[in-house]
């Protein structure tokens, strides 16, 4: 506090000295209205801070005087001599009382009645100054040492010994390759070590403490609690945590929205709070701390939580959502909704939040600045927000790639994961020339780097790596890149302007190596290379089926069934072919099943015997939510469905002939498959099964979970309070089940026959296990 | 006062470039392209720890591509806007003295160089073109669009 308060009284003696100047012109020329601004300025500071200081004398002081001036500036008023004098008078009250505080004796007692009262519209010339109350502080304190210094010098400062720490870098490379003496590495170190020192204060001076940023809050959240009927207290923390200055005013507007989102939306009055058992005052504490490179910055109430379904409620509504795609929503995922623009569970729009500022632009702006905002809730019993942003804007972390010979960076706060192209849940498809990744299940736009850039890339499409990018407020894509290097550090710096032009750089930086290496712009990337970013991500998670050709013909796969009948299927809904030994189609639960990597799905098209012993070709359908496999012979043709078809009279699994090639053919009737195959699997796509694996078991959550989970369930832990679909344990463990949940227990050991369990290795039992579980559960 | 300018041949073209704007010249030994930069933009290259923009003189001026492969060419290296380019010159010649205030051109000269030239000027050794630096980093594309 008395930092706080030093501040004030050197702010203040700094305006005060400034405005000695302007306080004799104005005398002379009260009309001059940029005087009377910066005199209005001056006292409405003072007495924002007072009320800040608890000093209740200067306050009324400052906003008597401020009063008054605000009927001139308006027009109410003029500004006479009179009022004139006694604005002065105050001001030089307001100049003794700093004194005396600055001299740390405190506010003294006094009258100020005379002040105010010559303030008054038609206040003679009576207020001769009182002799003043306060007794001028004898000896001024010693003033600390301290400068005021512009942020451009500390940002040339900052800049010169980034060229410093890049001009080390080279020497330090000079000197591995030439052979040196001891004496020039030891004086090297020397110097390389004094320069880290200097990097590392210079660095400080453009950090300030993130009370700077705290320190206004308990205000703001004490005039909008009074406003809105609301009692609330805020618990402050971590404000000596450091940040970059400049992040500091960056993240401002986004902390100042959150709170007032949590005092007008989120605590409830204090009435309501009774009602639902918690205490009238409601709590708002704001928490940063430091955390590697990062500081978080923790915003959580405990007001009424944020209602998920009522976010996919509105979302669906307002047509940012569709049905299908709001029912693969996780909790997490709903309540990120809240972050979509157009969107606000506030059933009305209010003074305070709804201000035509949403959270989407909060997450915009703290993704700017390379930081992320994360939100969790729950229902009844509060709200926590964290922004999680970068110390400082100057070194950014990226990851460096190549093409060929070249090398770039890319900023690592956009890079969701990195994925090998020959890897296990990655596919890859081509539309019309334009690449989908498919990675586990989800589908986003592929662009090869090497295309964007128009360089020759020296790796095959499949040998190369993928980084996948979340532009800041876009979707992810897919990058396709030769090679993935280092993680690096890099001081970054604007690159000439005929480089930015291209839309596709971030800036320029130097390599460790002492060569320059560019870092790109993810969303330019995107950009140029085509891709659509505007489409959120909820769009990629629900895989579509590939793209319906554009043209008039119909694609259609010609193909071979298991009984030799010539049978076209439109190839739309083929998303690849596989090749199974005979062994993996198995009747389960009821039908026929393939079993075809991790899934297992429902197995149409065997008219005839399977072949024995043998790899049967199954081809891979879609509608985009649900997969059936169905078995084939083999291909014939790729063709177009040109000629009429004649449909068939009983509907079926065929549900037409027509010519192709010259041949007849009988068509598929792909919906029909789905209608029958999926619909006995009865996995009703809207809701996910829930699997409940106890959560202390660290096999059944490293080794099990993923495989339960590509099985299609959603996996809880004990604390899961609803009712699973489908509860895993193992074998002697008590479990407390339900008649109508189902479970599977696991044996530890491969032997033992009983039907009951299963051997936690039989991968293939315990993927038809759960395949039957669904189908029961699912009832 | 006379200005002092620095002589260069782009193009077999002896021309001046005004001494002032010039911080150095340098041989450039590593050049790192630039994707999609305009062509005038021959890429990247480090002196001492900073990042030089390099253009290429013969593009901008629509003269030509000059050969970068063979490794060392010579530059001229301004500061333009806060940034550092390196000019890629055939040759760096001399400084010498200018004895007039820069004159038009009043002769027809090549698209290029009458976009980048600022006029002539009169030396010892004879009249000489002196070039606008910033015409050449920002090149034909700049000045078309």
């Amino acid at each position: 506090m008395d930092d706080l308060i030093a501040d004030f009284v050197a702010e203040s003696r700094e305006m005060l000295e400034a405005l000695g100047g302007e306080i004799v012109a104005w005398e002379a020329n009260p009309d001059d209205r940029s005087r009377l601004d910066s005199i209005f300025r001056f006292v409405h500071t003072v007495k924002g801070n007072c009320g800040f200081f608890d000093f209740p004398r200067l306050e009324a002081l400052s906003h008597a005087a401020e009063d008054a001036l605000a009927d001139v500036r308006a027009g109410r008023r003029q500004a006479d001599g009179p009022l004139v004098s006694a604005v002065l008078a105050i001001i030089d009250r307001i100049g003794e009382m700093i004194g005396a505080i600055e001299a740390g004796e405190g506010i003294p007692d006094g009258d100020d009645s005379s002040l105010f009262a010559a303030l008054e519209p038609g206040a003679e010339m009576t207020a001769a100054p009182v002799a003043a109350a306060v007794v001028e502080g004898a000896g001024r304190s010693a003033a600390p040492r301290t400068i005021r210094l512009s942020v451009e010098l500390l940002d040339r400062v900052m800049s010169t010994v980034s060229d410093m720490v890049l001009a080390r870098n080279e020497l330090a490379r000079r000197l591995r390759e030439s052979s040196t003496e001891v004496s020039v590495d030891g004086a090297f170190e020397r110097l390389s070590s004094i320069i880290a020192e200097m990097r590392d204060a210079i660095t400080r001076t453009r950090m300030q403490r993130i009370e700077n940023l705290f320190v206004a809050l308990p205000r703001m959240v004490r005039d909008l609690s009074a406003e809105l009927g609301k009692q609330v207290l805020v618990d402050i923390e971590g404000g000596d945590v450091e940040l970059d200055r400049e992040m500091i005013e960056m993240i401002r507007d986004p902390l100042t929205h959150i709170i007032r989102n949590a005092v007008d939306h989120g605590i409830e009055k204090p009435a309501d709070r009774l009602k639902g058992g918690k205490r009238e005052i409601g709590l708002l504490s704001v928490s940063a701390r430091q955390s590697g490179n990062q500081i978080l910055i923790d915003i959580h109430d405990d007001g009424r939580g944020i209602d998920g379904k009522k976010l996919v409620e509105k979302a669906i509504s307002s047509g940012t959502l569709d049905k299908a795609g709001a029912a693969q929503l996780s909790p997490r995922e709903q309540l990120a909704l809240i972050f979509e623009a157009g969107l606000s569970t506030a059933s009305e729009v209010t003074a305070i939040s709804g201000r035509g500022v949403g959270m989407d632009v909060v997450r915009s702006n703290v993704e700017r600045i390379g930081g992320i905002v994360e939100v969790d809730s729950k229902l009844g019993e509060g709200t926590r927000m964290t922004l999680r942003v970068p110390l400082t804007l100057t070194i950014i972390p990226a990851l460096t790639v190549s093409i060929g010979s070249h090398h770039f960076a890319i900023p690592r706060s956009a890079i969701e994961e990195i994925v090998r192209a020959n890897g296990d849940s990655v596919t890859f498809d081509s539309l019309g020339g334009a690449g989908i990744a498919t990675i586990r299940g989800r589908r986003v736009p592929e662009v090869a780097l090497a295309d964007i850039l128009g360089l020759e890339s020296q790796v095959r499409p499949e040998e190369r790596n993928f980084v996948v990018l979340r532009p800041a407020g876009g979707d992810l894509y897919a990058l396709a890149v030769d090679r993935i290097h280092d993680h690096e550090e890099l001081v970054v710096k604007p690159a000439a302007p005929a480089v930015m032009a291209t839309g596709l750089y971030a800036g320029t930086t130097l390599a460790d190596d002492g060569s320059p290496i560019l870092l790109f712009d993810p969303a330019g990337l995107a950009q140029v290379g085509g891709v659509k970013l505007e489409t959120h991500e909820r769009a990629a998670r629900v895989a579509e089926g590939p793209a319906v050709d554009k043209a008039q013909t119909i694609q259609v796969l010609l193909f071979r069934g298991l009984d030799g009948a010539r049978r076209a299927l439109r190839l739309a809904v083929v998303d690849r072919i596989e090749e199974v030994p005979a062994k993996s189609i198995r009747k389960a639960a009821g039908q026929l099943r393939v079993q075809l990597g991790d899934s297992i799905l429902p197995l149409a098209g065997v008219n005839a015997d399977l072949p024995k012993d043998e790899k049967v070709r199954v081809f891979r359908l879609n509608d985009g939510t649900h997969e059936i496999g169905y078995a084939f012979r083999e291909v014939i043709d790729l063709s177009a469905l040109e000629r009429d078809v004649i449909l068939s009279d009983n509907g079926g699994e065929v549900s037409g002939v027509t010519l192709i090639d010259g041949e007849p053919a009988e068509l598929v009737d792909a919906h029909w498959l789905f209608a029958n195959h999926v619909g006995l699997s009865a996995r009703s796509g809207s809701r996910k099964l829930v699997c409940k694996l106890p959560t202390a078991d660290s096999w059944m959550q490293n080794m099990l979970r993923p495989i339960v989970e590509a099985a299609g369930y959603r996996v809880v832990g004990d604390e899961y309070e609803g009712q699973p679909e489908l509860v895993i344990a193992s074998q002697g463990e008590k479990v407390k089940t339900d008649p109508s949940g189902r479970q599977i227990v696991l044996r530890p050991e491969r032997e033992g026959d009983d039907q009951e369990t299963i051997y936690r290795y039989d991968r293939a039992g315990l993927l038809m296990a759960l395949k039957a579980a669904g189908v029961g559960g699912g009832k | 006062m006379n200005e002092l300018l620095l002589i260069v041949s782009i193009g077999e073209q002896r021309v001046a470039l005004p001494a002032a704007a010039v911080e150095s010249v340098v041989e450039l030994d590593t050049l790192i392209p630039v994707p999609r930069a305009p062509p005038h933009v021959a890429g990247l290259s480090a002196l001492r720890s900073r990042v030089l923009t390099v253009i290429d003189c013969l593009r901008s001026l629509e003269l030509g591509v000059s050969d970068c492969s063979e490794g060392i060419r010579e530059a001229a290296v301004v500061e333009l806007d806060g940034h550092h380019y390196a000019l890629i010159v055939d040759v760096v010649e001399d400084v010498v003295e200018a004895i007039s205030d820069p004159s038009p051109v009043r002769a027809a000269m090549e698209a290029g160089w009458e976009r980048a030239s600022i006029g002539m000027v009169e030396t010892e050794t004879g009249p000489i073109l002196l070039v606008d630096v910033a015409a050449l980093i920002s090149g034909a594309e700049a000045r078309a669009a």
